[in-house]
């Protein structure tokens, strides 16, 4: 029987019926500007100062550390541009980062290189992971910024941040971890992993879109992003996102309460689903089967593309997504994919499924059942296939 | 992105999808690396094409515009199918998004190069007659999730 089967909860996630009421009367019922002095503004502020308490008892910060933004994409952009720009004054104008991040930080370094600074792209292995010692000799006395994603949206690996943070605090250089695939998803601690600053989205984690924070340890904070009123200590000026903030901290903290239920149970599944379908013929797994997110499955089926792919699971009511050249929108394929070692033919072919708290045993049996003879059809009529199947 | 319900049809129900054993003329065109590539086999009777069969690694797009091409041409002569254009096909879908545009160059260089491997196999050379066939222009956009 046809099912609606939800696998793309990397590329966003169902506001949660908890987070929704959380965030309801701040739209309707007590929807006063924060900034106004009668009640309805007041409580708004307390609203807002509640959630960011909640965002940082969820990643062990001080709340005075939380500085909500529109989103991840915002918080990587400030992070980036804000410390280069600060630092510059010091004559610190080179970046660390790696080759397989998010746009928002790649894009963000090339920006960054048009002005005039320099950015090392430290490479991953075939496995997707780079390694603290990779980034201690790329750290050079005019390094001002190291930043390097906690977990790939693309292929899940999960890098070695604690080690990596180490050997920045060790070189008195700051650290940023764009950590938006791994918030509510794995136990982080800003202050114990010497995280000088981190981004996160709440669309990611059950929360709604539009809304996010960067967090900042004490005395690194980057210049202005908006300047305007008093908001985020005028750092982000701009009327807070009150329902959205509330949503992001309701998310959060449910999220964290859910952790240590969930992660062993969506890495069952997870592992039930590779398990399955790489037992079709040329199939391999992107990225570190051991340091990976509960809930990331990424498979490249070799001779099919992963748009056609993807349009078939659609047809079966599955949502996933791939890093074929056709669904990125370039003529490449992903980056990430490419970084890992792929050739551009088994990039092309890349399937994406990523498992979240409602994916049940019976959507996975689903995926499982529909999978196999969709690459089976598109490969009868692939002519790549036709010259590898045999090989 | 959006297909148009055509494009949807012929991708999911794609026409003439297959292979013929002792075809009078194999074309193939494009390249993995891209992400797609044509092959089409004819059965060439006189100078009427009586069957055609394709395969297609490829995007939504390119099965879509293989089809309807294989579609276009079959039972037409030789004559008809050179003047397969690539916005005949795209007409014939009605439309395609900007980055698959050349997804239907494709189809029009498959049927072209399949020609031209007939008058090859006839001891003819096909330029003449086929033209010079071209490196599609393997364009994308620039758009964004």
């Amino acid at each position: 029987m046809k099912r609606f089967v939800y696998a793309d909860n990397a590329a966003t996630t169902q506001v949660s019926p908890r987070v929704l009421e959380a965030m309801k009367p701040w739209l309707l019922e007590q929807y006063g500007n924060p900034s106004s002095i009668y009640s309805i503004g007041r409580q708004a502020r307390t609203a807002v100062e509640t959630a960011r308490r909640q965002v940082a008892a969820a990643l062990d910060c001080e709340p005075n550390e939380v500085y909500f933004t529109s989103g991840g994409s915002e918080a990587d952009n400030w992070a980036l541009k804000g410390t280069a720009h600060l630092l510059a004054k010091q004559g610190k104008r080179h970046l660390i980062t790696t080759n397989f991040e998010h746009h928002a930080i790649l894009h963000t370094c090339a920006a960054l290189e048009k002005e005039g600074f320099e950015v090392t792209y430290l490479p991953v292995d075939s496995k997707g992971l780079v390694t603290a010692e990779q980034v201690r000799q790329a750290i050079r006395p005019d390094t001002a910024l190291v930043s390097i994603m906690y977990a790939n949206n693309e292929i899940g690996t999960v890098q070695p941040i604690s080690e990596i943070a180490a050997v920045c605090k060790e070189a008195g250089v700051r650290f940023h971890t764009d950590a938006v695939q791994a918030v509510g998803h794995l136990p982080i601690s800003v202050r114990e992993q010497n995280i000088t600053m981190l981004s996160l989205s709440a669309h990611k984690l059950h929360g709604p879109k539009g809304v996010g924070a960067l967090i900042v340890r004490k005395g690194f904070i980057p210049p202005n992003l908006i300047d305007g009123g008093g908001q985020e200590k005028g750092r982000r000026a701009g009327t807070e996102n009150v329902s959205g903030i509330v949503g992001l901290g309701e998310a959060i903290t449910a999220a964290v309460e859910k952790m240590e239920e969930e992660t062993p149970r969506v890495t069952a599944l997870r592992d039930r689903l590779i398990d399955g379908l790489i037992k079709l013929p040329k199939v391999r797994l992107n990225g570190d089967r051991q340091h990976r997110l509960p809930g990331n499955v990424n498979l490249s089926f070799e001779g099919i593309e992963g748009e056609s792919l993807l349009l078939m699971l659609d047809y079966a009511g599955i949502c996933a997504s791939s890093g074929s050249a056709c669904t990125s929108g370039s003529l490449d394929p992903s980056h990430v994919l490419l970084a890992i070692g792929l050739p551009h033919e088994v990039a092309h072919g890349s399937l994406r499924l990523t498992l979240g708290d409602q994916t049940t045993d019976e959507d996975v049996d689903y995926i499982l059942e529909q999978v196999p003879p969709i690459v089976e059809r598109l490969r009868s009529m692939s002519p790549v296939w036709e010259k590898i199947k045999d090989l | 992105m959006m297909y148009s319900e055509k494009v949807m049809d012929h991708f999911a129900n794609p026409r003439n999808v297959g292979e013929i054993p002792d075809a009078d003329g194999v074309g193939e065109v494009g390249n993995a690396k891209c992400g797609d590539i044509m092959k089409m086999y004819f059965k060439i009777d006189g100078d009427v094409i009586t069957d055609v069969r394709f395969k297609t690694f490829g995007c939504g797009a390119a099965i879509a515009t293989s089809s309807m091409a294989t579609e276009m041409i079959k039972g037409r002569t030789i004559e008809e199918a050179l003047q397969l254009s690539n916005k005949a096909v795209m007409e014939a879908l009605d439309g395609l998004p900007p980055v698959k545009v050349h997804c239907s160059v494709l189809a029009e260089q498959a049927v072209k190069a399949t020609l031209a491997d007939y008058y090859r196999r006839q001891g003819i050379d096909p330029e003449p007659i086929v033209g010079k066939l071209e490196e599609v222009d393997h364009d994308h956009g620039e758009e964004e999730e």
